[in-house]
């Protein structure tokens, strides 16, 4: 196959990236080296493959180049080398393995921004520079971000492994708050980023690969089911123009019904474990939306009652905008405007409790005011299709 | 692997143990050995240390040594006493700790091998 695509390429790479990673660290027991390995062999696979086309047996391909660099670096730690070199293709299959690499990288003991990085790297083989540009920073960051996380990794005995029962759910919700982050990273950037590799892509074939892996952890699933609600309705989000289109006027038959019914499916499964979490009911909330033919179909009721439960759960001022923000449909704009008072001091620094305020307080018949609020929101956001939004409202008669 | 954990109180925490009755005081430190007990095939040594004031700190950097009184860094929250322990990995010590009855802060540093 020749010349590959941009998204063909990223979708091998990510098919097998990590499961080399996982085998390496298992004969090696060194989750450092194993990493460079495969960062080495992703690297030579994006050089070669976009000229001479993806070889028929990827991870064959990418295995023996990872495996001859490994005994080429690993010269002077003899057990290492010799255990690498008694490695031949193929692997014998083993359980997958991923979902260690996945809990070692979203380890509690490595900072937040290094977790996210790492688990790009490790689990879905990104290079460091693909990374670097998702996230418009600086590839030496990114790098030593990667590089300190890895040290800490070796140097303080961050165990590869999956956590015992009793730990399991807490070190789940570090997971899944990983590909959450990198889900909201992608969804919510714009067209200047097209050119990097779409996190969202990512986010979801994490959170399917998780699900693959634990399939009775009715959260991973309801995570799942959120970000691919989300993304179902993507096709409507943008204008030709490439302008954000708000919800409330986005054209419906562009949403994708298929995956919305089957995102829902998913969810009402999860729902029979009785085990309701942060991410089942805002995929519920999103459902509520997806399902709606029109917005003013929208079951506002259904919506407020998902996110007094979830406020139940997981407490937090932004949570209680977004049900503000509901209240305005079953109650009034008025209704709507005292909840937010009382956000005032919490929210202050967030632009959409600003742009908010300013849909309000026009509904409510105080243009001027409505337009200092956009303005504020206006200087809090850095999206430029959030920008583009709140100019032309700042602009309005 | 083998870490230290560093103990570090909180001034909170002091002034908490300093209004206790002696005997509910005498309870919190019976936990602690409780503790020291449960974990003791894990417990390589350590110390309960004497308060800051009693500290005193010497810096090499500046030309002739200098003497100074009290600790190296001046803060709210102190170094109370430390326990080397060796355990399999970080999650063992993590496990450890979160049972840890004593001071609010823990530490916890690998060993260079």
């Amino acid at each position: 196959m020749a010349d590959p695509s941009h998204a063909e390429l990223a979708r091998v790479v990510r098919d097998h990236a990590g499961r080399l990673a996982a085998t390496l660290v298992r004969v090696t027991g060194d989750f450092a080296t194993a990493e460079d390995l495969v960062q080495d062999a992703v690297l030579a696979a994006l050089e070669h493959w976009p000229a001479e086309g993806i070889p028929e047996r990827p991870d064959g391909w990418l295995f023996t180049v990872a495996r001859r660099r490994g005994l080429d670096v690993l010269r002077r730690e003899d057990t290492y080398r010799t255990k690498l070199a008694q490695l031949q293709w193929p692997v014998p299959p083993d359980p997958d393995e991923r979902l260690r690499l996945i809990f070692t990288c979203c380890h509690p003991a490595l900072p937040q921004d290094a977790r996210i990085a790492l688990t790009l790297r490790v689990v879905c083989g990104l290079t460091t520079a693909q990374i670097a540009r998702a996230f418009l920073a600086p590839e030496t960051t990114v790098a030593q971000r990667i590089t300190r996380a890895k040290q800490k990794i070796t140097k303080a005995g961050i165990p590869y492994r999956i956590p015992d029962p009793d730990e399991l759910g807490a070190r789940l919700t570090e997971v899944l708050a990983v590909i959450y982050l990198l889900f909201n990273e992608g969804y919510l950037s714009t067209a200047e980023r097209a050119q990097s590799r779409d996190l969202v892509d990512d986010a979801e074939w994490l959170a399917a690969l998780l699900h693959r892996l634990m399939p009775t952890e009715p959260e991973v699933a309801g995570l799942l089911a959120l970000v691919r609600l989300h993304r179902a309705r993507a096709k409507a989000r943008f204008d030709p123009a490439g302008d954000l289109v708000l919800l409330q006027d986005q054209d419906r038959t562009l949403w994708d019904h298929e995956t919305i019914a089957e995102a829902t499916r998913l969810l009402t499964r999860a729902a029979l474990h009785k085990q309701p979490g942060p991410y089942q009911l805002q995929a519920a909330i999103v459902a509520c939306h997806a399902e709606a033919p029109r917005w003013a179909d929208t079951d506002w009721e259904q919506i407020v009652l998902l996110y007094d439960m979830l406020l139940h759960l997981a407490p937090s001022p932004v949570t209680r905008l977004h049900r503000a923000i509901a209240l305005r449909y079953t109650a009034d704009a008025r209704a709507a405007m005292t909840e937010l008072d009382t956000l005032a001091d919490s929210l202050d620094q967030y632009h959409l409790y600003h742009a908010t305020r300013a849909e309000l307080l026009r509904e409510l018949g105080h243009p001027d005011q409505a337009r200092a609020a956009d303005r504020r929101a206006l200087a809090l956001t850095a999206n430029p299709a959030e920008q583009a939004v709140l100019r032309q409202r700042i602009t309005w008669p | 692997m083998r870490y230290v954990l560093l103990f570090v109180d909180t001034e909170p925490f002091a002034a908490d143990l300093q209004a206790m009755e002696p005997v509910e005081r005498e309870r919190a430190y019976a936990r602690v050995g409780e503790w020291m007990a449960t974990n003791r095939n894990k417990i390589r040594g350590g110390s309960k240390l004497q308060p800051p004031e009693t500290a005193t700190t010497v810096r090499l950097d500046r030309g002739d040594p200098v003497v100074t009184d009290g600790p190296f860094v001046e803060g709210k929250e102190v170094v109370s006493g430390y326990t080397e322990i060796e355990v399999a990995d970080l999650d063992e010590a993590l496990r450890m700790v979160q049972t840890w009855p004593g001071c609010p802060v823990v530490e916890i540093r690998p060993i260079e091998s």
